[in-house]
């Protein structure tokens, strides 16, 4: 076909506007609770004001009497589901309350504030039962489990690492604490349901259709043919939106019950208790080395809650696995199930707080051998994946790090703590490494060539707001050899060929695969075809199983390096960033836009987590304490400092055909650490807990030398 | 929902009018705290009175160069009036310390002195809360704290003011106006916030009915040096971990006029009287400035976990008088 020959091919890498973008800031862009069908009632559920214990009985009566009550859910009379695969969607099914916020029922009706006004008039009574909430490090029901999340063996050992440090000339022996975290992204966990002649639509606010679908299923015991579900426009997930959550069975439950379409909309307030939150995590580290910063020794052990429903395991030490080269090693996770709501993943699970205990441990080990931090960790660059042996398909950490280092102007660096002030400012520097595995999963996809002379792809991938749709535009169009504008997207909806979820930065490898292969095939009918193409055009499909998850001879990891410079008030103790610069190589850069905002995005919630963000566990309750976005600080504008990003091109063979490595997650690995560190550089004061607000600095300047 | 009523005033009389005939109203100003607890069942008023839209929404000079602020004006314009700005500094910067642009431009003067602690148990209908249900005890007491007070709290309550405005207000002097049955009266602002004692429901001295008419700043600290500083978690749109509202005046090197006060300290505004005596007629100095803020901050009743607050509340006073005392000299 003439048209393919006029293409660019050059698509891939061009900073191509996201395609719904004016979608969303005109408004037009509809979200899953804004499906404003006719008949459309709300739901608004009730959660349990009771730690641990079971529900004595529920009485519904003043709500069904409220004028616009339809019907009011509990254990009692709510659709009976199939045993799930995760324990926190069989909602409404027994007594057993888990957790403080677990749903014990839910109130639909004709308004949203008529099903707020019934939820409140609902009155549940509780045996209670004495609950424990609280981690600690010598917890007396701490277990070691056999996996961590995400696959991963609990516990890794290499060597004789205990002799090792104990032998070793120099020694960081450290503690550090992360708290619980939330997500809490924009769009509140939502979903719209609806039953029309035996069919399910469902518009979730998901980062996988695909799974949803295949879970409404099973719950529901339903041929999936007969669901739908539709996810658009996502507002954000941070991972606590990659499985199916409670709400979405609500939804489907509520309108199977009232025969109407129902939204169930998660108020700001319920979400830290069924979404999902990062688990805090305790970590020891010790690293032992020789006087020259070589590492000998090192030591990782973590530990963290989960509910009493499921295990759910932060990864937090799997990191330290593969980032330096020492040649006795352990890394070793423990867990303590309490009355707790279920934790989850949010982004980078593991790898967030595993690389802010590492990397200021790595800081801590700087300043013992009195080695520069930059040159401490290219001291420490192994050869190969000190885990598995593998060679790595690309690694470029020191790359990053002296690209960073030139960037930023380290080498004009004062060392010694403390050594620069403005005023009553103490100002500091430091530097962090990131890292985030690369992954893949089977995909499906199509690829359809129209008569004129457009293209369509379609794929279930969800665009959770990174450009997912547009991305795969710029792979379809490279791979079909046309322009951009000739290609159209088609995403967000179960109907379309099956894809995995939007998570683990994995998204754009794992659809983009499918999504090429189909276009390359496409090409190549296209080639071969002569005359004009038939009404319905000429397609291709793709399916990745076997390709995309074959195991791999290489570890395959993107690496980063952040630096940040901080300002500490000696006054107020507020530590505020001044600038933040990055540098990563993960692979090709396929948009360099969207990935830029990934980067930053990252970057700025890396910079929450060090400064502003930290949730507490109320022990009398059992409840997060900050459950609303003005008491759980997530960083505003003003928070916000000089934010760069950069990035070092990799030509790696070895991962999928856009030689991408995936850039939702690893901006927010080791920010903290960089921050943190700056504020060591800059006081003279190690903080080892999160985040770094004005009590726990001022305490410590408190304490410190001037 | 639960339905409630509401009625639009046009005139202080007839707001006073429509509350009075509808046992259970509130008056309604920017509705930038009310609607939230109403949304969270913290508040459940029988009857909306609005008050918004009363003709008191001018910043108005008096003869005797003090300025009358209606009590419906808007918390952005107050922080933006040229006459705020140019002899109240630590007013305006109070105000824009506070909330974010979008609140700031709905808030009222009125409601911003009216408005309710930011304690997460007040506001979490599932938890205990003196405050909101008398005698139901206090879960902040033993709970997450850290952002609570550390003067004049009650075994029932420990909840801070979370106004900056008011604290500004309290360390200038100004006056509540106050407009009832009983006809108007006025208030010191450092006055109108009660300690909790044995009634942390009353969070303020005004009487059933009653309705903040304005705000009265008198002319004496006025172009006298003055600031507003807060320590908070992020740079905006984050309550105060403590904040002081100062302003010094001084003549031949000594101590003429200050007012000094602290905020998210206590439940109401914290006017430091004791720390104001100890500077009047002394010498501006560092150590005066320190000696000052020791000797109000003895009375602190730190909690298990809000130590800091002394220590930043010394701090921010210190840093303020010594800024003041600069601008003075200059």
């Amino acid at each position: 076909m003439a048209d393919t020959a006029t293409g660019t091919g050059r698509s891939l890498g061009a900073p191509a506007e996201r395609r719904e973008g004016r979608d969303k800031v005109t408004g037009s862009a509809r979200y899953a609770a804004e499906q404003t069908d006719p008949g459309r009632v709300h739901a608004w559920p009730v959660a349990a004001g009771i730690a641990r214990g079971t529900i004595r009985g529920i009485d519904t009566a003043a709500a069904l009497a409220l004028p616009g009550v339809l019907a009011v859910l509990t254990h009692d009379n709510a659709p009976r589901l199939a045993p799930p695969d995760d324990p926190t969607l069989a909602v409404l099914q027994d007594r057993r309350v888990p957790h403080r916020g677990w749903f014990v029922a839910l109130v639909v009706a004709e308004t949203l504030e008529t099903a707020r006004a019934g939820a409140a008039a609902v009155e549940v009574t509780y045996d209670v039962e004495d609950h424990d909430v609280t981690l600690t490090e010598d917890h007396p029901g701490a277990y070691a489990p056999e996996e961590a999340n995400g696959g991963h063996p609990a516990r890794r050992e290499q060597g004789g690492p205990e002799e090792a440090f104990a032998a070793a000339q120099v020694r960081v022996d450290t503690h550090y604490r992360v708290p619980p975290l939330h997500n809490h992204p924009m769009e509140p966990h939502a979903a719209t349901a609806r039953w029309t002649g035996g069919r399910l639509v469902v518009h979730d606010s998901s980062q996988g259709a695909t799974t949803v679908r295949a879970t409404l299923a099973s719950l529901f015991r339903l041929p999936e043919d007969d669901i739908t579900v539709v996810s658009e426009h996502v507002g954000g997930g941070f991972g606590s939106k990659g499985t199916p959550r409670p709400h979405v069975v609500l939804a489907v439950m509520a309108a199977r019950e009232t025969g109407r379409p129902v939204t169930v909309n998660l108020p700001r307030r319920l979400m830290p208790s069924v979404v999902g939150h990062r688990a805090p995590t305790l970590h020891r580290l010790r690293l032992g080395a020789a006087a020259d910063g070589t590492l000998t020794s090192s030591l990782h052990e973590v530990t963290t809650h989960t509910s009493r429903i499921k295990e759910f395991v932060e990864q937090a030490a799997v990191p330290s696995r593969i980032m330096y080269a020492a040649p006795h090693r352990l890394t070793a996770h423990r867990v303590v199930p309490l009355d707790v709501p279920s934790p989850s993943w949010m982004r980078a699970p593991g790898e967030a707080p595993g690389m802010y205990a590492l990397e200021s441990a790595m800081d801590e080990l700087a300043v013992a051998t009195g080695l520069d931090p930059v040159e401490l960790r290219i001291a420490n660059e192994p050869d190969a994946d000190p885990d598995s042996g593998k060679p790595f398909s690309s690694r470029h950490l020191v790359a990053c790090l002296r690209e960073g280092a030139r960037r930023f102007d380290w080498a004009r660096r004062d060392p010694r703590p403390r050594s620069r002030t403005e005023g009553p400012l103490l100002v500091g520097t430091g530097v962090a490494a990131a890292t985030y595995p690369v992954m893949a999963s089977p995909s499906r996809a199509t690829a359809l060539a129209l008569p004129d002379g457009g293209f369509v792809v379609r794929t279930n991938a969800t665009d959770i707001g990174t450009g997912a749709r547009t991305v795969l535009a710029q792979i379809a169009a490279d791979a079909l050899g046309v322009p951009l504008e000739r290609v159209r997207t088609e995403v967000g909806n179960s109907d379309l060929p099956p894809a995995p979820l939007a998570g683990g930065s994995s998204g754009t490898a794992s659809w983009g695969w499918a999504v090429h292969e189909a276009c390359t095939r496409l090409a190549a009918r296209l080639a071969a075809h002569t005359g004009p193409l038939p009404d319905d055009g000429l397609r291709a499909d793709a399916d990745t199983a076997g390709s995309a998850d074959a195991e791999s001879d290489y570890a395959r990891h993107s690496f980063g390096a952040h630096f940040a410079e901080v300002t500490v008030d000696t006054v107020t103790g507020e530590v505020r960033a001044r600038r933040l610069l990055s540098v990563f190589a993960a692979g090709r850069i396929l948009n360099a836009r969207t990935a830029r905002s990934q980067f930053i995005g990252g970057m700025t919630m890396g910079l929450g987590m060090a400064l502003t963000e930290g949730s507490t566990m109320d022990a009398a309750s059992g409840d997060f304490t900050e459950s609303d976005l003005a008491s759980y600080h997530v960083p505003v504008h003003a928070d916000v400092p000089d934010l760069e990003a950069h990035w070092i091109e990799e030509d790696d063979p070895h991962l999928n055909p856009m030689g991408s490595k995936g850039v939702g997650e690893i901006g927010i690995v080791g920010t903290a650490a960089a921050v943190g560190n700056a504020v060591h550089h800059a006081t003279g004061v190690r903080f080892r807990e999160l985040p770094l607000t004005p009590d726990r600095v001022l305490t410590g300047l408190a304490g410190a030398p001037r | 929902m639960k339905p409630y009523a509401y009625a639009r005033a046009d005139s202080v009389e007839e707001a006073a009018e429509l509350y009075a005939a509808q046992p259970g109203a509130r008056y309604l100003g920017g509705g930038t705290n009310l609607v939230d607890l109403m949304k969270l069942g913290v508040e459940e008023p029988a009857a909306l009175v609005d008050v918004s839209r009363l003709p008191l929404d001018t910043v108005d000079e008096l003869p005797d160069g003090s300025l009358r602020i209606g009590a419906t004006v808007r918390n952005s314009d107050l922080a933006a009036h040229p006459l705020v700005r140019d002899r109240h500094p630590a007013l305006s910067q109070a105000l824009l310390a506070g909330a974010s642009g979008q609140l700031r431009n709905a808030a009222t003067t009125g409601g911003n002195l009216l408005q309710r602690t930011r304690c997460p148990y007040f506001q979490d209908t599932g938890k205990p809360c003196n405050k909101r249900v008398p005698g139901s005890g206090c879960a902040a007491l033993d709970g997450t704290h850290r952002d609570h007070a550390v003067l004049g709290h009650s075994p029932l309550c420990i909840a801070t003011h979370p106004s900056d405005m008011a604290v500004a207000l309290a360390a200038l002097d100004a006056d509540v106006e106050l407009h009832g049955a009983d006809g108007p009266r006025t208030v010191p602002v450092a006055e109108f916030h009660r300690l909790p004692g044995d009634h942390p429901e009353q969070d303020t001295v005004i009487r059933p009915g009653e309705l903040i008419t304005g705000v009265l700043l008198p002319a004496a600290p006025a172009g006298l040096p003055s600031l507003y500083r807060k320590a908070r978690d992020r740079a905006s749109y984050a309550f105060a971990l403590a904040s002081v509202a100062a302003v010094l005046g001084v003549e031949d090197g000594v101590v003429r006029h200050v007012g000094l006060a602290f905020g998210a300290l206590a439940h109401r505004p914290w006017r430091a009287r004791k720390a104001e005596e100890a500077l009047l007629d002394a010498a501006p100095t560092t150590a005066a400035f320190e000696r000052a803020a020791d000797l109000e901050l003895a009375a602190a009743e730190p909690l298990r976990d809000n130590a800091y607050k002394v220590a930043l509340a010394r701090n921010l006073a210190v840093d303020a008088l010594e800024r003041l005392a600069r601008a003075a000299r200059t």
